[in-house]
């Protein structure tokens, strides 16, 4: 057994690996640098993690849509990071509306679910339309002409929502009920990345039951897992390439308004880096594996928050945060040397190059 | 009828986003016949026309009232949604959302006379040129490729205008023609019927007598025909030389700014388009040669203070190292794990130049200045003028370059490897090798651009090495045509140079991008200048149909 595995081996995994142990050792020696030098409290600590955990389930909630729509038609669906921004950009004018007639501060759990339903609503409208315009006339076509046709309606979904809505950033009304804190002891949490979270969990279990139990998300499944045998047993391909459309829209919807109550501001240029990074956490997981999106979500998230106190401080680098999309990119690259399909790895009928 | 209606709502929706981000009102600025018609109500009536030639174009039956009558409904049905919107506007006030929503831009729908009367020539205008379009549709085909190629000539000439005119003016003798065709602010109406006249008379002879002349050259004896070749090319060298000269300062920027993009372009075609490695993080080696000959010349950091020449070799050199380290860890990975992972190194190195942590280095967001020139004895390259030929001398050295890989043993392998890479291993192709020298080739390509890049500006600075730069060479390849070196240079003065060509109207070039690279890619998706072979590839299912329905047909027969 081993005396095979030697003899697989080739120069280039050893170079890989040895890149791969570097990264590691780096990873160690500044953890272990930091650690001793005790800079960073507890509290610390967990401030960190809370915040990457708020992020990472942004960043996972995004994540499914590529992951879902990567694993129904085999494209990085590149304007899934406009579908992003489209909903809490709309939403935002609703958000106003109910803010300066009060309603917010009056009824603010009914607002916050009409908000989170007009951004879900307008993501959807905007994935489907997509669907229907750019990508379903290409599905034949060769997988880098969809991936251009994406790019493109990127741009033309920014600038037309620059054009509409004009190129400043525009501040979400604060809701009241979300500013402050819980304190348990000495650990304090801000209520607003705890309601993010939560709502991010329950989004998360919501659509993974709906894809795992119903019968429309077993159809999905089966189309993702061979469409001309689904269409054989009578399964409508286009409604569940819709369908999956409707699922992804939808959960980039709510994550942009779990992003828009984190950073209290929308701008039309918003979605590109956490469409990236959600993107990235897709692969990190596992392209098509929905728990390995969320799983590559959240990981991501708590990477680029904790790593560059973590991995850098120790080494003495100065202004590490600055670093910490970096360290997201190389943790992807370290984790794709050892896995190249991912944390859970791909769960793609037929592997395509 | 149904078409008709769909195809009107659609044109109606496009007209009023057109409105509402703002573009009409931007463009109205503009005459394209000085006083008869700007450019906003050009954009707005080629919208109109084109949704009421497609109306025509799907009417089943072939009876020409019929025709008519979809293509004027489905244009009046344009200048409804339109009227729509005004009336809306005047009742409602729309600003608190939609920025661009202001009396100006209802103004411009209603030609001024207010709403009632406007919603009335609107809904007239629509319909009008609704039914042009059948018209049109209807007239002989030469009628109307004549009318497209001299109203398109109008249109462009008022588009272009700024740009015409300080060229004209260089060219002395010719500095008449613009006194004679432009005002300060759109054609002449002289100048504009003359241009269409002349413009309509000359392609009329050529699709006349064009073909004519085509197959007269292939009838000549193989000798002249080679020297009529070599003459041709001679003619095209030279106009290359002086270009310059005779374009002026700002489009030979244009030029230059093309050209390296054709330089990262075919380099990039030799990872994506031969080898089929999508690599989205391409700008990373245009940094890394950018920064290395920065590093190397630049007597602000003091590190080394070569000239150019002496560190164009090292630039490359280190491009090539680069390619091959960041090749390396992804050549397991296939794809899309692929393209995310370049994309990473690309973020990783713009992240890591803006950094304070390399500062002293390699300068941070402030970059790096005071980088020379680069000197020929006492000719210096200093402005685009004279880049020109460094970038030109440069992109001949790499098409030449290209066009022997392509054909050599490696390029085959190369071409293996993307139509199918375990095919392609188990034909004995070293796949370690040959996707190393694919990133190691392309990276040096880049870098070389790279240092031109920095040489031209005399400064680099990390935020010009973002990802939409990826993006772009990504889409000029795909847009050129995979794989295919004519078309890396259309795909780049389509998608570099035309949007630097309008860059008075910043704010909608990347609208305008965004929403030509969609409908470009469904109705071409070979390319605009595709390699023979994918062509083909791309034709094969239709190919395949015509010849089973000619065959059923025979059978049936």
């Amino acid at each position: 057994m081993l005396k095979r595995w030697i003899e697989r081996i080739t120069p280039t995994d050893v170079v890989m690996w040895l890149i791969g142990g570097a990264i590691l050792m780096m990873i160690f020696w500044g953890s272990t640098a930091t650690l001793t030098a005790k800079t960073y409290t507890v509290h610390h600590w967990f401030d960190f993690i809370i915040f990457g955990l708020a992020q990472g389930s942004i960043y996972a909630l995004i994540a499914m849509g590529y992951t879902m729509v990567y694993g129904i038609l085999r494209m990085i669906n590149f304007a899934h990071s406009e579908v992003f921004m489209c909903g809490p950009y709309t939403a935002y004018f609703v958000a106003a509306a109910f803010y300066s007639s009060g309603f917010l501060d009056q009824y603010p759990i009914i607002s916050l679910i009409m908000i989170f339903l007009v951004s879900m609503a307008t993501s959807t409208l905007v994935a489907v339309l997509l669907e229907r315009i750019a990508y379903r006339p290409l599905r034949t076509a060769p997988r880098l002409i969809p991936l251009i046709t994406a790019i493109g309606a990127s741009f033309f979904l920014q600038y037309t929502f620059r054009g509409f809505y004009g190129s400043g950033f525009q501040a979400y009304p604060v809701v009241k009920i979300l500013e402050g804190e819980w304190a348990w002891g000495e650990f304090r949490i801000l209520k607003f990345q705890a309601v993010v979270i939560v709502a991010a969990a329950i989004l998360m279990a919501a659509l993974y039951s709906f894809v795992q139990r119903t019968r429309l998300g077993k159809a999905i499944r089966a189309v993702s897992e061979d469409k001309e045998t689904s269409a054989l047993m009578g399964i409508d391909i286009d409604r569940m390439i819709v369908t999956t459309f409707v699922i992804g829209g939808m959960s980039a919807g709510a994550a942009g308004i779990l992003y828009a109550l984190m950073f209290k501001q929308v701008h039309f240029f918003m979605g590109f880096i956490p469409g990236i990074k959600a993107f990235t956490s897709a692969v990190l997981g596992g392209i098509g594996n929905i728990p390995g999106a969320m799983l590559g979500g959240i990981f991501l998230g708590l990477v680029e928050s904790v790593g560059p106190s973590l991995f850098l401080d120790g080494l003495g680098i100065v202004a590490p945060y600055q670093l910490k999309d970096a360290i997201a990119f190389t943790m992807l690259v370290l984790v794709l040397i050892f896995r190249p399909t991912g944390i859970l790895g791909e769960r793609l009928a037929v592997k395509k190059a | 009828m149904k078409q008709s209606l769909k195809i009107g709502l659609i044109g109606g929706v496009v007209e009023i986003l057109l409105s509402l981000i703002g573009m009409v009102e931007a463009f109205s600025q503009r005459d394209i016949i000085a006083h008869v018609i700007s450019m906003g109500h050009t954009l707005l009536v080629i919208v109109a026309l084109f949704m009421g030639y497609l109306a025509a174009k799907r009417t089943p039956t072939a009876g020409s009232l019929k025709v008519l009558a979809n293509s004027f409904i489905s244009g009046l049905i344009v200048g409804g949604l339109v009227s729509l919107l005004v009336i809306v506007g005047s009742l409602i006030n729309l600003r608190k959302v939609f920025v661009n929503a202001m009396p100006v831009l209802y103004e411009l729908l209603t030609f001024k006379q207010g709403t009632q009367i406007g919603v009335f020539l609107l809904l007239g205008a629509g319909a009008l040129s609704g039914a042009l379009a059948g018209l049109f549709f209807l007239s002989p085909k030469i009628l109307r490729r004549v009318l497209i190629i001299s109203l398109g000539s109008i249109v462009s000439a008022g588009v272009l205008q700024d740009l015409l005119r300080p060229t004209f003016a260089l060219w002395g003798p010719l500095a008449i023609i613009n006194e004679w065709l432009f005002t300060a602010n759109g054609l002449t109406i002289q100048g504009a019927i003359g241009l269409f006249i002349l413009i309509a008379a000359f392609s009329l002879l050529w699709s006349r007598k064009g073909s004519a002349i085509q197959t007269g050259f292939r009838q000549l004896p193989p000798a002249p025909q080679r020297i009529l070749k070599m003459a041709s090319i001679l003619i095209l060298v030279f106009i290359l030389l002086i270009l310059p000269r005779v374009l002026g300062l700002f489009l030979s920027e244009v030029l230059t700014i093309v050209g390296l993009f054709v330089l990262l372009g075919l380099g990039l075609n030799i990872v994506v388009g031969y080898a089929g490695l999508l690599d989205l993080g391409y700008v990373a080696f245009f940094a890394i040669g950018s920064y290395t000959l920065a590093v190397l010349t630049s007597p602000e950091l003091g590190f080394f203070s070569l000239s150019f020449w002496e560190a164009l070799p090292l630039v490359i050199v280190m491009g090539v190292f680069s390619g091959v380290l960041l090749g390396t860890p992804v050549l397991k990975m296939r794809g899309d794990y692929l393209a995310i992972a370049t994309l990473g190194f690309g973020e990783i190195i713009r992240i890591l130049v803006l950094s304070d942590f390399l500062r002293p280095w390699l300068g941070g967001a402030q970059g790096i200045g005071k980088i020379p020139k680069a000197f020929i004895g006492g000719f210096e390259f200093a402005g685009p003028q004279q880049i020109y030929y460094l970038i030109l001398a440069g992109c001949l050295l790499v098409i030449f370059i290209s066009l022997r890989l392509r054909d050599s043993r490696l390029g085959r392998a190369w071409m293996a490897v993307r139509e199918d890479e375990d095919v392609a291993q188990a034909m004995g192709i070293n796949l370690v090798a040959t996707k190393l020298l694919a990133f190691a080739t392309g990276a040096g390509f880049s870098a070389l651009s790279g240092a031109i890049f920095a040489s031209k500006l005399g400064s680099v600075y990390p935020h010009s090495f973002n990802v939409m730069i990826s993006i772009n060479i990504v889409c000029v390849i795909i847009v050129g045509g995979m794989g295919s070196i004519p078309g890396v240079i259309v795909g780049a003065i389509a998608l570099v140079g035309l949007p630097e060509l309008l860059r008075e109207f910043a704010e909608y070039r990347l609208f305008v991008y965004g929403a030509a690279l969609v409908p470009m890619m469904l109705f071409r998706p070979e390319g605009l200048w595709p390699e023979a072979v994918h062509r083909r590839e791309f034709h094969e299912e239709e190919e395949k149909e015509a010849e089973s329905e000619s065959s059923l047909k025979l059978k049936s027969g």
